[in-house]
C-alpha cells in the first residue's frame, strides 16, 4: 500500500495522532521519573493497570477507555500505595517490593482474564490487546480521550515545570523555598499513572514501561539541561510513537507496543554508539587520543632521562639512545617505544643517529618541549611530596601543568625548593629556558 | 492423577524460583530477575524457530545465553553512564519486544502463541509427557524442572559459604579472594535456567512472582538464610497446592490463581509475622507504652 494513500486515511491521521500525543506526554513525564530514579515505577503501574481493566470490564461489560482508565487508575493507585507501605513497614528493600507488587498485580490480572475469557460474558476479545496493544484498534471516542488527556499533562508539567525541576533535583531545598514537596511528588505519580492508562490501549501493559523511560534516557545522551532534555524525549518519544503506528498498521498481526519500543530502543543504541559527548564511538576517540599523547610524553621524559643520567656519569652526555634503553626506561615494550619514536621524529621533535639508525636523539626544539615536560612533572613530584610546604598556594591538581598556576615568587620557590633536592632538570638552563652553546650539526647537547 | 502432576510440576515450578529468589532479594536484585524473565523472551523463540519444536536442551542454552547477554548489557549500560534501574528498564523492554515480534510473525508457523508465553499453560503439561522405548515416563516438564531443582540445589548447596558471603558482603568476599564476579553470574545463569524451565508452565511474567513473593515471604519470617532458603520452597509447595484448588474453583489460570495465593500468603506474612508484622509490632508499641504509663 502506498505511504502516502495511508496518511491520508482520516482514521489512520487520528490513531496516528493519538500515539504521537501518547510519545510527547509519556516522554515528557518519562523524564521526570527518570531524574526521580523511579523509571520502574512505571513498569509497576503498568502491570498493575490490568486487574483495574478487568475488573471495569467484569463491572460494567463495556468496552469503553474512559471506564477503563478509571480502572486502571484506582488499582494503579492502589499498588503505589502498596509499594510504599510495604518499603516503610517492613524491611523488605524497594526493588522487592517493585517486583511483587507488579507480579501480584499482573497475576490478579490474569486470573480475572482468565476467568472473563472462560465464562460466556459476550464479547471479550478486545481485552487481549491490552497486553501488547493494538493501534489500530482505536476507535475515535478513545483518540479524542488519549488527545484530551495528554494535553491536559503537558500544560500541567509547562505551568508547573520549575516546581518539577526543583522536586527533580534538590528536593530540600524546594521544602525550604516553602514549596508543597510532598503534594509535587504525588502530583508527578499521579500524572505518571495518567499517561500509562492512556498508553494501554496502543503500546499494551507489558512495555508501556518502556514508552517512559527509553526516550528519557536517549535524550539524557545529547543534552545537561533538563528543559531540553525533556523536549527532546518527548520528540524521541513522537517520533517512536509514529513510527510504530504506521508499521504496525502496515503488518498483519503485529502488535504495536514492541514496534514502538523497538522504534525507540534504536533511537538509544545511535546515541548511546554517537552522541558527542556521551556516545561510546566519541568517547573510546577522545580516550585513544589522550592515550598517544600520554605515551609521547612517556617517551620524551625517558630519553631526558636517560641523556641526564649520561650526563651525571661522563659530564659530557651521550646524544643519541638505543630503543632498548628507552624501553627499559619507560617501562614499555621495544615496539611501542619505536613507534612513538616515528611519529614525533614526525612531529620534528626527535632526530635518528646518522651512523645507528636504532638510535634516537633529540633536536632543539625536541629537547625543549621534553624539558618542559620534564620540569612540570618534577614541580607535580614536588608539590605532592611536600605540600605542606606550600601551603597557601592555590593549586588545582587536576590540572595538567602546574607552572600557570604559580605567580614569579612562587616559581622561584618551587625552583629553589627542586634544587634543594636535586631533582632540577638540567639539560637546559632555566632562568633562560635557552641553550648556551649548542651546536645543532652535532646533536649534542650541553648545559 | 493429572491434578497430582499438575500440583507437582507447579511446586518445582515455585521451589526452584523461590530458592534462586532468596538472593535475587537480599542483594536488592529483585527487579533484575524480572528483566531476565523478560528478556529471555527472543532466546526461547529463536530456538523455537531453530529447532523447529520445544528441544528443550537447545532452548535452555538459548535462554541461559540471552539471559546472561541481559545482565551484560545492563551492566554495560550502567557503566557508560546510565542509572541502574533505566539501564534494567531499557534493555529488557527491547529484548521482550523482539521476542514478542517474532513470535507475532513467525507464530503460527509453530506451536507457541503469545498468551502461552504470557501466563503459560500448566494445565497441559500431564499430556506432554517423556517417552523413552515406547515407555511414558511422567511429563517432560517435570523431568526438566526436576533436573534444573536439582542442579540449582547441588550448586548452591555446594559453594553455600561463598554464595552466603557474596549476598551479604560482596566486598569482604572480593577482599578474601572469592570471585564474586564468577558467582554473580553463576547465580544469574541458574536464573536464567530456571526461569527458562518454568516459562512454559506459568509464562514469562509470573515467574518473578515466583522468585519475589515466597522469598519476600520467608524474608518477614526468619533471619537465617538457611531457614529463609527452606520455608520460601514450602511456601511455593503451598501456593502451588492452594492456587491449583483455587483456579479450578474460578476456572482460570493456575499459574495466576498460583500467584494470588503467593500474594495473599505474603500479607498474612506482612500483618501477623512474630518478629517483623504490622500487628505485632503494633503490639510491642503498645506494651512499651503501657509500661511507661
Amino acid at each position: 500500500m502506498n505511504w502516502l494513500q495511508v496518511l491520508q486515511d482520516p482514521n489512520t491521521q487520528w490513531v496516528l495522532a493519538g500515539c504521537i500525543l501518547l510519545g510527547i506526554s509519556s516522554g515528557v513525564l518519562g523524564s521526570f521519573a527518570f531524574l526521580r530514579g523511579r523509571s520502574l515505577m512505571g513498569d509497576a503501574l503498568a502491570h498493575a493497570a490490568l486487574p483495574g481493566v478487568c475488573l471495569v470490564f467484569l463491572l460494567t461489560g463495556s468496552k469503553s477507555i474512559g471506564f477503563f482508565l478509571v480502572g486502571a487508575a484506582i488499582s494503579g493507585l492502589l499498588a503505589t500505595y502498596c509499594i510504599t507501605m510495604i518499603t516503610k513497614h517492613s524491611r523488605i528493600k524497594e526493588d522487592t517490593a517493585l517486583a511483587l507488587n507488579l507480579s501480584v498485580f499482573f497475576g490478579i490480572g490474569i486470573v480475572l482474564l482468565t476467568y472473563i475469557q472462560h465464562s460466556d460474558s459476550g464479547n471479550q476479545s478486545g481485552l487481549d490487546k491490552f497486553l501488547f496493544g493494538q493501534a489500530a484498534s482505536l476507535v475515535g471516542s478513545d483518540v479524542n480521550t488519549m488527545i484530551a488527556v495528554s494535553s491536559v499533562l503537558l500544560i500541567i508539567t509547562a505551568l508547573l515545570f520549575k516546581e518539577f525541576k526543583l522536586l527533580s533535583f534538590d528536593q530540600g531545598f524546594g521544602k525550604g523555598l516553602g514549596f508543597p514537596m510532598g503534594f509535587l511528588d504525588g502530583l508527578l505519580m499521579v500524572m505518571l499513572l495518567m499517561s500509562v492508562v492512556i498508553g494501554l490501549q496502543a503500546v499494551g501493559v507489558v512495555l508501556m514501561a518502556a514508552m517512559l523511560i527509553t526516550p528519557a534516557v536517549t535524550a539524557r545522551y545529547w543534552t545537561n539541561k533538563l528543559s531540553t532534555m525533556v523536549i527532546l524525549s518527548g520528540l524521541f518519544g513522537a517520533l517512536s510513537g509514529a513510527f510504530g503506528t504506521l508499521l504496525s498498521t502496515q503488518i498483519q498481526n503485529l502488535p504495536t507496543g514492541p514496534i514502538i519500543v523497538l522504534g525507540s530502543t534504536t533511537l538509544f543504541l545511535f546515541s548511546l554508539l554517537f552522541s558527542p559527548k556521551r556516545g561510546i564511538l566519541f568517547r573510546f576517540l577522545r580516550f585513544m587520543q589522550v592515550r598517544k599523547k600520554v605515551l609521547h610524553q612517556d617517551i620524551l621524559r625517558s630519553l631526558y632521562d636517560v641523556m641526564e643520567d649520561s650526563k651525571k656519569e661522563n659530564s659530557i652526555p651521550a646524544s643519541f639512545f638505543s630503543v632498548e634503553r628507552l624501553a627499559i626506561k619507560s617501562g614499555k615494550q621495544a615496539q611501542t617505544v619505536e613507534k612513538a619514536l616515528r611519529t614525533l621524529l614526525k612531529k620534528g621533535w626527535v632526530t635518528q643517529d646518522k651512523e645507528d639508525p636504532q638510535k634516537w636523539g633529540f633536536n632543539q626544539k625536541g629537547l625543549h618541549v621534553a624539558h618542559s615536560l620534564v620540569l612540570n612533572q618534577r614541580l607535580w613530584d614536588l608539590f605532592q611530596m611536600h605540600e605542606q610546604n606550600f601551603h597557601g598556594y592555590t593549586i588545582d591538581q587536576s590540572e595538567e601543568e602546574i607552572i600557570p598556576q604559580l605567580n614569579g615568587v612562587q616559581l622561584e620557590m618551587m625552583l629553589k625548593e627542586l634544587e634543594h633536592h636535586n631533582m632540577t632538570p638540567t639539560l637546559v638552563a632555566i632562568q633562560s629556558y635557552k641553550i648556551a652553546n649548542h651546536t645543532p650539526d652535532q646533536g649534542g647537547v650541553t648545559a | 492423577m493429572n491434578s497430582f502432576w499438575i500440583i507437582l510440576t507447579g511446586s518445582l515450578v515455585a521451589a526452584t524460583c523461590g530458592f534462586l529468589g532468596c538472593f535475587l532479594i537480599l542483594r536488592r536484585m529483585a527487579m533484575l530477575g524480572d528483566a531476565i524473565s523478560h528478556a529471555i523472551l527472543p532466546g526461547i523463540a529463536i530456538a523455537f524457530l531453530l529447532t523447529g519444536g520445544r528441544d528443550s536442551i537447545a532452548m535452555l542454552v538459548g535462554a541461559a545465553v540471552i539471559g546472561l547477554l541481559t545482565v551484560f548489557l545492563i551492566q554495560l549500560f550502567h557503566q557508560s553512564g546510565v542509572k541502574s534501574d533505566a539501564a534494567i528498564g531499557v534493555t529488557f523492554t527491547a529484548l521482550f519486544a523482539i521476542g514478542v515480534v517474532l513470535i507475532s510473525l513467525y507464530g503460527s508457523h509453530i506451536d507457541l502463541d503469545l498468551d502461552c508465553v504470557l501466563y503459560g499453560e500448566i494445565a497441559y503439561v500431564p499430556w506432554d509427557t517423556l517417552v523413552i522405548n515406547g515407555a511414558e515416563w511422567g511429563p517432560r516438564a517435570v523431568w526438566g524442572l526436576g533436573i534444573i531443582f536439582i542442579i540449582s540445589l547441588l550448586v548452591v548447596g555446594l559453594f553455600f559459604k561463598q554464595f552466603k558471603i557474596c549476598t551479604f558482603d560482596p566486598a569482604m568476599a572480593a577482599a578474601i579472594g572469592i570471585p564474586v564476579a564468577l558467582f554473580h553470574y553463576l547465580l544469574m545463569g541458574l536464573v536464567s535456567m530456571a526461569t527458562v524451565a518454568s516459562f512454559e508452565s506459568v509464562g514469562a511474567i509470573l515467574v518473578v512472582a515466583m522468585m519475589v513473593v515466597p522469598s519476600a515471604t520467608a524474608y518477614l519470617l526468619t533471619d537465617r538464610l538457611p531457614v529463609m532458603l527452606g520455608l520460601s520452597m514450602l511456601i511455593g509447595v503451598l501456593c502451588s497446592i492452594l492456587g491449583y484448588s483455587l483456579a479450578t474453583w474460578l476456572d482460570s489460570s493456575i499459574a495466576g490463581s498460583m500467584t494470588v495465593v503467593a500474594g495473599l500468603l505474603f500479607l498474612i506474612s506482612f500483618l501477623f509475622s512474630p518478629r517483623y508484622g504490622l500487628v505485632s509490632k503494633w503490639q510491642v508499641r503498645r506494651q512499651i507504652k503501657l509500661e511507661l504509663e
